[in-house]
């Protein structure tokens, strides 16, 4: 089983991508192909291996609870595309 | 009795901002009300190439709210990332925990039914998992009229900020039980200081799922279900109690009319409008629910040994409900007074043990708590911890009382002297009032008097009404305020059976 068009199509929409129709039909032969890779690698008998949950071989990488200094506002809003002297500004959202 | 229409089904999924100076995985601060956007860095703002580090006092603020829910902690957990897009989440994605949460199958014991008949109901809860909270919309009513500005506004210093979201089983059978759920699970969440839990704030949030259980017409049949409604948007637990109590009839009115039951329409999210009273349905895009959560490879799991489970589990303090068990069983007060002190908070469940082993006794305590204490911090809208008399004036108080050196009635004058005074000690408060324990000779003296100036209250009495002595009560306390009733009213009835 492959991918089609549709699934495709909706999952540039969650990705909030806008796909012309030849973007679509080229996104999905890609996808198709990585999608064949997984089906590939589930042939593998994985019987009695734990599942890997992280491809590093690290844990419990904490930080204390201790302030450290937030940026400044002026620089936080510096690259939004729209913001006032507070806040990022964004088109009405109900 | 005829058998209900319906039964309520409810489960509740509770938000609850853990009490961490820094953010879940950023060290910006968690303080509620800075000026917008002063409280965020590139991790929280979500930009490329940041790193999140995860707060350790988070992790433990959680097993220590997992453990008193009677949850199992895992050994193994690990984060992921849940996708969608709204402005207020700048990452587009909310790290979260999907599989494998920090606490599994807990439950809350919460008491139903009033008083007299009131019994004890477990709520099992499904998981508490660790999350980060989005930032806030602020709608500009300004820009509103001026069509070229964009007319939201984003505040991002709440974004990353760590909650616990706490999801119960649909064991919850009605608004009244919801309430009883909410109010038990924050008294034990402030005994554990793990949260302000202040709604107001946004320090703890509900969403409500409800449906409705018809009975089947054929005695073989199952109940029928209707869809499940998620209902956002309760402000107050009255907001979750209304929300509730409309959200099922509305559910069994919209059955009569359609007939679907659960499977045979989708999922709702309604939100409750506490102005009107209803609930509407909420704008929802088709692929809203698709979250494609995945492990975030950004964090590396959390493993978390057994030793240190019990090192939280050692350090957990006296839950509410144990320590009303403890108050009836070590102190003998009734089950409703140790019930009314408990829910008041920690501090004046200590206050009130603290008058205890000063050396009053646990029944007066017990009532001075409850009308004295609790009414005059009601009146001044005050906390335990700025109240003027502290349990060691009170419990000299008491213990005056006790001893027969000052009636209640004078007790209550030296109480009002204390709060209105917090300087004076309580022998001076005593002092101050002219308080002097009357001897008893002068007390039979006077009620000898009371007596002879009064033949028509003794004429009562000996036709058998006992109770006409309380009108000399008054005439006692005028010519000696000292004077106790109790003991104006045995001495008088002593006077009037010898004669
Ligand atoms: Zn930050």
């Amino acid at each position: 089983m492959s991918l089609d068009r549709a699934q495709v199509a909706k999952i540039a929409l969650l990705a909030r991508l806008s796909l012309s129709e030849q973007e679509l039909d080229s996104a999905t032969e890609q996808l198709g192909k990585i999608v064949g890779l997984f089906r590939q690698l589930e042939q593998v008998n994985t019987d009695g291996i734990e599942p890997l949950v992280h491809a590093i071989e690290l844990h419990n990488v904490l930080a204390a609870d201790q302030l450290a200094p937030s940026i400044e506002r002026e620089l936080a809003l510096k690259n939004a595309p729209s913001a006032d002297d507070e806040c990022f500004r964004v088109n009405a959202v109900l | 009795m005829n058998a209900p229409e319906y039964t309520t089904i409810v489960g509740l999924e509770v938000h609850v901002q853990l009490k961490t100076a820094s953010k879940l995985f950023c060290r910006c601060s968690t303080q509620f009300g800075a000026p917008p956007n002063t409280q965020v860095c590139p991790v929280c703002l979500g930009l490329p190439g940041s790193l999140p580090v995860l707060n350790a006092q988070a992790v433990q603020l959680a097993m220590r709210t997992g453990l008193a829910l009677q949850c199992r902690i895992a050994n193994f957990t690990k984060w992921d990332r849940k996708n969608y897009f709204y402005p207020d989440l700048p990452k587009g994605y909310q790290i979260s925990q999907f599989d494998l949460p920090i606490c599994a199958e807990g439950f809350l014991e919460i008491e139903i039914g009033s008083e007299a008949t009131a019994t004890r109901k477990k709520i099992r809860l499904v998981r508490a998992h660790l999350e980060e909270d989005a930032g806030k919309s602020l709608h500009d009513e300004s820009a509103t009229r001026d069509r070229k500005k964009s007319d939201t506004r984003i505040d991002l210093n709440r974004t990353g900020t760590p909650l616990l979201e706490i999801v119960s089983e649909p064991d919850i059978r009605s608004a009244e039980e919801a309430k009883s759920y909410l109010t038990e699970l924050k008294l034990l969440l402030e005994y554990l200081d793990v949260s302000d839990c202040n709604m107001q704030e946004g320090s703890l949030r509900v969403d409500a799922n409800v449906n409705v259980h018809i009975p089947n017409k054929d005695p073989n049949g199952k109940p029928i279900a209707t869809p499940i409604v998620e209902v956002k948007n309760l402000n107050s637990f009255r907001a979750v109690e209304r929300a509730i109590q409309y959200e099922s009839a509305r559910q069994y009115q919209l059955w009569q009319q359609n007939g679907l039951s659960i499977g045979q329409a989708p999922k709702q999210t309604r939100g409750w409008d506490d102005q009107d009273g209803i609930t509407t349905l909420q704008r929802e895009k088709e692929e809203s629910a698709d979250y494609r959560y995945f492990p975030d490879p950004d964090l590396v799991p959390v493993l978390i040994e057994e030793s240190e489970i019990d090192h939280v589990l050692q350090s957990l303090c006296e839950l509410p409900q144990t320590k009303r068990q403890r108050f009836v069983s070590e102190y003998q007060i009734k089950p409703y007074d140790a019930e009314v002190i408990v829910s008041q908070g920690l501090a004046i469940a200590t206050y009130f043990e603290s008058l205890i082993k000063l050396g009053s006794t646990p029944k007066r305590a017990a009532a001075w708590m409850q009308q004295d204490v609790l009414r005059t911090l009601r009146d001044q809208d005050i906390a335990i911890d700025q109240f003027a008399v502290t349990p060691c004036k009170l419990a000299g108080l008491l213990v005056a009382i006790e001893s027969g050196k000052l009636d209640t009635t004078r007790g209550r004058e030296v109480f009002n002297q204390l709060v209105q005074n917090p300087q004076i000690e309580v022998e001076a408060a005593i002092d101050s009032l002219g308080i002097v324990q009357v001897d008893n000779q002068a007390m039979e003296q006077l009620c000898a008097e009371l007596l002879a100036a009064n033949p028509d209250v003794v004429e009562k009495v000996k036709s058998g009404n006992a109770k006409a002595i309380g009108s000399l009560v008054g005439q006692a306390k005028k010519k000696n305020p000292n004077a106790d009733p109790r003991v104006v009213q045995e001495l008088c009835l002593t006077i009037i059976n010898a004669s």
